[in-house]
C-alpha cells in the first residue's frame, strides 16, 4: 500500500501534466460532485469518516475544519492552501507541487464548492520557484480545459485559483501569519479567536489547509472515506508522506500507511548510513521532541503512537541521526533556526529564542556553565510551556512552543552530552 | 516627490506587477507588494533601494513604511548588492548533519570571500539561509531560482563552471 494517494502517479513520465492526471481518473470525482450537486454535508461526512488529519503538522481533522464554514452565509469566502513548507526536515509538499499539482487543484476546487468559496489562493514559499512554475502551468491547463473559471462542468459553480509567492519567512507557515502575508503585510500571527473560519483573509470566512491534506481529498472522495481510513488505523486514517532525511542511505519522500513500524520506514530509506548505530530521531519536523533510537525502533508512524512514545508526528519529517552525531551541536542548530525565524511580536519568544540560542551556542563552544542547563529549562518553559506536563505556550502562535520542545527533549534524553561539553569543553562524539 | 515606478523600472516589469495586482480583489492592491518587490529587485541586479521601495509604495497606494516593513521582514529581499549569482546555502538540521559547513567552507575558499560578501568581479556572493525544504537532497544550495542538491565539492565545481 505505498504511493496510493498523493504519489499515485509519481513514477509516470511527466506526472504533472493534465492528461496523465486524467488518465488515472483525475477530475472525475469533481465532475460527479458538481453535476450531481452533492450535498456539501455529505462531502464533509466522507472526510470525517476518512479521519484525514491536517498534514501540515497540527493534525486537526480536515472534515471538522471544513464544517466550521457557514457556506450559505452571504459574502465572499476563501479557501487557502498552505504550501509554505519550511519546517526543517520537511520537503513533501514540494514533491506534490512538482509532480501532482492537479490533485491539489482538484482538491481546492472541491474544498471551494464544499465551503462556499469561489476563490482560492495557494501560498507557495518564495524559494520554490520550480514548483511554483509547475503549479502555474497546471492552473493554465485546468483553466483551458474548463476546470477552473466560470460554470465548471456546466454546474453553475465558479472557481478561480491563484498562486501567491512568499519571500522567505518560516513563520508564514502559521495560518494567520500566512493570511497577513497574502494581505501584503509582515507575516505576524493574529490572535485567535476569532478563527479564520469567521475572520480570515481580508476579514472574510476562510479555510486554510496544508498541500498534502488538500491533494488527498480527490482520492478519498473517489474511493471512499472508509477505504482511506482502512489504509491506516482508527483515529489515524490513510497513508502519509514521510520525508526521511539525515544519516540514511536512501533519503527520500515515502507515502506509506499510517501506523507503519518506524523500523520498516527506516529500511525503506536504506537503513542508517555506513551501517552505524541509530542514535536519535526527530520524528515529525524540527519542532517536535527528539527521541532516542531505541524508543523509535519500538514505535509506529502514526499520530497516537508517536504521541505515546513522547513526541509528535508533526509534518512527518523524520530526521535520522547516527551515533557520531553531537547532540549539543544539533540543538545549537535548531535553536539558531528559531531565533532567526521568530517574528518578534511576543516578548517571550523574541527574547527567549535568543537566550536559548546564545546559551546552547556557548555550551557547544566550551564556554558553558553547569547552571546553564537549569536556565535553558527555565527559559524554554517560560516561553513554550512544559511539553512533558502538557502545558501550552505563552505566545500568540506556536513558534515559542516549537523552539521550546527541542530544548526540553534534548535535556531530557541527552543531558549527559551537555554536561560533558561543559565539563570537558569538547564533544563526547567525534564527527562534529 | 519620489519617482513613479514606471520611471524606475521597465514597462515589462510594470506589466508584471499589474498582472499580480489582478489576482487580488480590486481594493486589495497591497497584496501584490511581495511580488512587486521581487520583480523590481530582480530587475535591479538582485537588491532593493529606497527609491525602488518608494516607487512600489506609490504604485500600490501604500504608505512607505508599510513597504519598508515587508521589505525588511522577508529574508529573500536584499538591501545591499549581491553577486550576479547569489549562492544560498542551506544550514538547517538535515543539511547540517550532512556537512553543510564543509560546503560553505569550500565555497568561501573557492571564491576567496566570506558569507555575506561579493566577489570583486560582482559575479558571486554567498549567503547562509535557513531550511529551503529540500531536506532529502542534503546538503543543498540555491543559486538564483534553481535548487542544487546532494552537493559535493566536485559537484559544486561542475555547477559553477556551468554558469559561465
Amino acid at each position: 500500500m505505498v504511493n496510493e494517494v498523493c504519489f499515485k502517479n509519481i513514477d509516470k513520465d511527466k506526472a504533472w501534466k493534465l492528461d496523465v492526471y486524467q488518465s488515472t481518473g483525475g477530475y472525475n470525482v469533481l465532475k460527479k460532485i458538481l453535476q450531481e450537486k452533492t450535498d456539501p454535508a455529505t462531502i464533509i461526512d466522507e472526510l470525517k469518516t476518512s479521519v484525514l488529519r491536517g498534514r501540515g503538522g497540527a493534525g486537526f481533522p480536515t472534515g471538522l475544519k471544513w464544517s466550521f464554514m457557514r457556506r450559505d452565509d452571504p459574502g465572499q469566502k476563501y479557501i487557502v492552501c498552505n504550501s509554505d513548507e519550511g519546517e526543517p526536515g520537511t520537503c513533501k509538499d514540494r514533491d506534490i507541487l512538482r509532480y501532482n499539482p492537479h490533485a491539489l487543484i482538484e482538491g481546492m476546487i472541491i474544498a471551494g464548492y464544499t465551503i462556499g468559496a469561489s476563490v482560492g489562493y495557494n501560498y507557495i514559499r518564495g524559494e520554490f520557484w520550480q514548483p511554483y512554475e509547475r503549479c502555474e502551468e497546471a492552473i493554465e491547463e485546468a483553466r483551458a480545459a474548463g476546470l477552473l473559471g466560470k460554470n465548471i462542468f456546466g454546474s453553475g459553480f465558479d472557481f478561480e485559483l491563484h498562486s501567491h509567492l512568499g519571500a522567505g519567512a518560516y513563520i508564514c507557515g502559521e495560518e494567520t501569519a500566512l493570511l497577513e502575508s497574502i494581505e501584503g503585510k509582515k507575516g505576524q500571527p493574529r490572535f485567535k479567536p476569532p478563527f479564520p473560519a469567521s475572520y480570515g483573509l481580508y476579514g472574510k470566512p476562510t479555510t486554510i489547509n496544508n498541500t498534502e491534506s488538500l491533494a488527498s481529498v480527490p482520492e478519498i472522495l473517489s474511493r471512499g472515506g472508509q477505504w482511506f481510513l482502512d489504509i491506516g488505523k482508527p483515529n489515524n486514517g490513510g497513508s502519509k508522506l514521510f520525508s526521511v532525511s539525515g544519516h540514511v542511505n536512501k533519503p527520500g519522500n515515502f507515502e506509506v500507511p499510517m501506523g507503519m513500524p518506524f523500523s520498516e520506514l527506516l529500511e525503506m530509506a536504506g537503513g542508517v548510513r555506513h551501517g552505524r548505530r541509530l542514535k536519535a530521531v526527530i520524528p515529525g519536523g524540527s519542532s517536535v521532541p527528539i527521541l532516542p533510537g531505541e524508543i523509535m525502533m519500538d514505535t509506529n508512524m502514526d499520530y497516537d503512537s508517536i504521541t505515546e512514545a513522547g513526541s509528535l508526528l508533526g509534518s512527518g519529517a523524520v530526521i535520522i541521526m547516527d551515533d557520531l552525531t553531537c547532540m549539543v551541536s544539533v540543538l545549537a542548530n535548531l535553536s539558531h533556526f528559531y531565533m532567526s525565524e521568530s517574528c518578534g511580536q511576543c516578548t517571550p519568544c523574541r527574547e527567549g529564542t535568543g537566550w536559548l540560542s546564545r546559551v546552547v551556542h556557548r555550551i557547544e563552544h566550551g564556554e558553558g556553565r553547569m547552571e546553564d542547563l537549569d536556565m535553558l529549562f527555565d527559559v524554554a518553559v517560560k516561553m513554550g510551556g512544559n511539553y512533558y506536563e502538557r502545558e501550552g505556550g505563552r505566545t500568540i502562535c506556536a513558534l515559542g512552543d516549537a523552539a521550546s520542545m527541542p530544548v526540553l527533549s534534548f535535556l531530557k534524553h541527552f543531558r549527559k552530552e551537555f554536561e560533558y561539553h561543559i565539563e570537558h569543553k569538547k564533544c563526547m562524539v567525534a564527527r562534529y | 516627490m519620489s519617482k513613479s515606478l514606471s520611471q524606475l523600472v521597465s514597462s515589462k516589469a510594470v506589466a508584471e506587477v499589474e498582472l499580480w495586482i489582478s489576482k487580488y480583489p480590486a481594493e486589495q492592491k497591497q497584496s501584490a507588494v511581495m511580488a512587486a518587490l521581487r520583480i523590481v529587485q530582480d530587475e535591479n541586479g538582485g537588491y532593493l533601494n529606497r527609491e525602488l521601495m518608494d516607487g512600489v509604495a506609490g504604485f500600490l497606494d501604500m504608505p512607505f513604511i508599510a513597504v519598508y516593513e515587508v521589505a525588511s521582514f522577508y529574508s529573500m529581499y536584499e538591501h545591499n548588492p549581491v553577486g550576479k549569482y547569489k549562492i544560498c546555502v542551506c544550514n538547517s538540521i538535515s543539511c547540517m548533519i550532512n556537512g553543510s559547513e564543509k560546503i560553505i567552507d569550500y565555497l568561501e575558499k573557492k571564491f576567496g570571500i566570506g558569507v555575506g560578501e561579493v566577489t570583486k568581479d560582482g559575479r558571486f556572493s554567498i549567503k547562509e539561509v535557513e531550511c529551503l525544504g529540500a531536506c532529502v537532497g542534503a546538503p543543498m544550495m540555491m543559486i538564483g531560482k534553481e535548487y542544487y542538491e546532494d552537493l559535493t565539492p566536485e559537484k559544486i565545481d561542475i555547477i559553477i563552471d556551468g554558469l559561465k
